[in-house]
């Protein structure tokens, strides 16, 4: 599987969707997996035609401002009050977020 | 007096004179939702007694002399932004619960400004489509013909002012939702330049792409809404500071530059109707007093692909934080946490959600991050590059806002790349980071057909300008959609 080369994206292997969902911690039933599998290699197909384009002496344009570091003093200043953050919370206990077990060995 | 239909700035203007309240104008826009909403669902949340309470509020500050143009306004606002004590879905099911515990920045400035926050709009999930069909609580119709779309993603904000439900609504656009809705449905939308106005407070879809604007019925209009949105958010690293423009006076100028046509806008793929009606709208702006010349944008074929990878990896990264962990929907598959997220996301996000999440996710992997996301943000500093070309030629581009007029409900759903070139006319303004409005330029078999001015960075004042010109000698604005399915015009 050669991962640099672009030009197959038109073939996303199911075993790269796997990887992908992971990644994205999305589950996919087994029968989900190839029809994304096609679907991601489709539109993959249509951006292709980015390579076309010499950009080897082009920079990247993350954002259009010319801003950077835009900072503010280390204050703390008023937020959300501990019953605010927890309103939405699915489970709750006191003032902690129930969750699902996290370490499980 | 029938209030329906009358722009923002006469409802202004009759509310200082008395000639009727806030209260007696929210009433007859709850009215006219009720009329409507059974045909074009454009509203996920709506409350008559919030409404009405706000309107009491804004008649108070009216009768004290306070309150700015827009107190009293009736204002729809798109389900992506945050308005405390309403739901904020996003039009989707993984937000179903959701309800936010602080305001957008847009929606604090709306307010103190006491227009009447009236409910909540219908969008495609998370922002992601052009139709509004994505919308896991059904789609919105285009009130001109409801077996066609509004356009999307913001799609009930569109209809709604077309209806003439609300006679202003927010939206957002990050490749041009705002402005293909608006052109679909005959309304005027405005996307802000990036920066223009603050993004705290709407619901993050792609960052460096993303920016809530305004829609309604004419450019003053939106001038009005923009001297309210428009300023530095300190809650926004990227918002700017700039001098408070003034758009509403910018407005009344009387000078015409010249405006630009890009020669690789009026190819093939444009319907020919509007095709016509943009060319059409030229000669006007020509008569107007407007120089128009062709310009050139080489690489705004690339814009689409290249917005295809920057917005789906930006998602990926924005969307990442619904887990159900801290708010929204959890899923009951909870053994551990790794399936819990798994099946959370995969439960509460529609197939067009999961299907962009995944082309990010894979854009951004390693191995893959320099041909595709890298690449793509390449491509766009010379689609912005091309811009910054034009508009030493010209202080605006005209080109058409969307291919077409609005499609069928179901036509473009089975194929999303075919829904992704909805976007052709749009998505590089977002991707330069420019302003753009769309207007109403025709009528085609009884659908609107729309224009697009872009602007120069922060030059939304010239941009509704040369609007508010055509528009002062042209009527295409004032058609309101009626119930019955025919065209009315309005005086």
């Amino acid at each position: 599987m050669n991962r640099n080369s672009p030009g197959r994206s038109g073939r996303i292997t199911i075993e790269e969707v796997r990887h992908v969902a992971f990644l994205a911690r999305l589950s996919l039933a087994p029968g989900e997996e190839e029809k994304m599998a096609g679907e991601m290699g489709r539109i993959l197909e249509y951006v292709d035609s980015l390579q076309a384009l010499d950009t080897d002496r082009i920079e990247a344009s993350f954002q259009v401002l010319p801003r950077k570091n835009v900072m503010r003093p280390d204050l703390v200043t008023p937020s959300l009050s501990p019953e605010q953050v927890l309103a939405n919370a699915p489970e709750r206990r006191d003032d902690h977020f129930l969750m699902p077990r996290i370490i499980t060995s | 007096m029938e209030l329906i239909g009358m722009t923002a700035a006469e409802l202004s203007a009759a509310l200082r004179r008395r000639e009727f309240s806030a209260l007696e104008l929210a009433g007859a826009c709850l009215e006219q939702a009720r009329v409507w909403e059974g045909t074009i669902h454009a509203f996920l949340h709506l409350d008559p007694g919030d409404v009405l309470g706000r309107a009491r509020r804004a008649d108070e500050l009216l009768a004290a002399g306070e309150g700015g143009p827009l107190c009293g306004i009736p204002v729809a606002i798109k389900d992506n932004i945050c308005v405390p004590g309403m739901p904020a879905t996003c039009g989707s099911r993984i937000l179903e619960n959701f309800v936010p515990p602080y305001a957008a920045d847009v929606v604090e400035r709306l307010e103190a400004a006491g227009a009447v926050i009236f409910g909540k709009t219908n969008l495609d999930e998370f922002a992601m489509g052009s139709s509004t069909e994505n919308s896991a609580f059904g789609p919105t119709r285009n009130p001109w013909n409801p077996e066609r779309v509004p356009g999307g993603s913001s799609g009930g904000s569109a209809a709604a002012v077309a209806a003439g439900v609300v006679p202003l609504a927010l939206g957002s656009d990050t490749g041009g939702s705002i402005r293909q809705p608006a052109a679909l449905c005959g309304v005027c939308g405005l996307k802000p330049t990036y920066g223009r106005v603050s993004r705290y407070g709407l619901i993050a879809f792609a960052s460096s792409l993303d920016q809530v604007g305004p829609l309604g019925r004419d450019a003053r209009d939106l001038a009005m809404v923009m001297d309210v949105l428009a300023g530095h958010d300190p809650r926004d690293s990227t918002s700017v500071e700039s001098e408070p423009c003034g758009h509403l006076r910018e407005l009344e100028r009387e000078e015409k530059g010249t405006i630009g046509l890009p020669r690789e806008c009026f190819t093939e793929g444009l319907q020919g109707v509007v095709h016509d009606a943009v060319m059409e709208a030229a000669r006007h702006f020509e008569r107007l007093g407007y120089r128009l010349r062709e310009v050139s944008l080489p690489h705004i074929g690339y814009a689409l692909p290249a917005y295809y990878l920057i917005a789906p990896a930006e998602a990926s990264s924005n969307l990442a934080r619904y887990d159900g962990a801290r708010y929204g929907r959890r899923s009951p598959v909870d053994s551990d946490v790794m399936e819990m997220f798994a099946h959370t996301r995969r439960e509460g996000f529609g197939p067009e959600v999961r299907r962009r999440i995944m082309i990010g996710t894979y854009a951004l992997s390693a191995g893959y991050y320099d041909a595709y996301y890298l690449k793509a943000q390449k491509a766009r500093t010379l689609i912005k590059g091309d811009f910054d070309q034009a508009f030493r030629d010209c202080d605006l581009i005209l080109m058409p806002a969307t291919p077409g007029s609005a499609f069928k409900i179901g036509e473009k759903s089975e194929d999303p790349l075919e829904m992704y070139l909805s976007d052709v006319y749009t998505v590089a303004v977002n991707l330069a980071g420019l302003a753009g409005l769309a207007l109403p330029c025709g009528l085609a078999e009884g659908l609107p057909l729309g224009m697009q001015l872009i602007g120069r960075p922060f030059d939304e004042a010239t941009i509704l300008r040369a609007a508010h010109h055509y528009q002062k000698d042209s009527d295409h604005h004032h058609r309101l959609a009626s119930p019955a399915g025919t065209v009315e015009d309005q005086p």
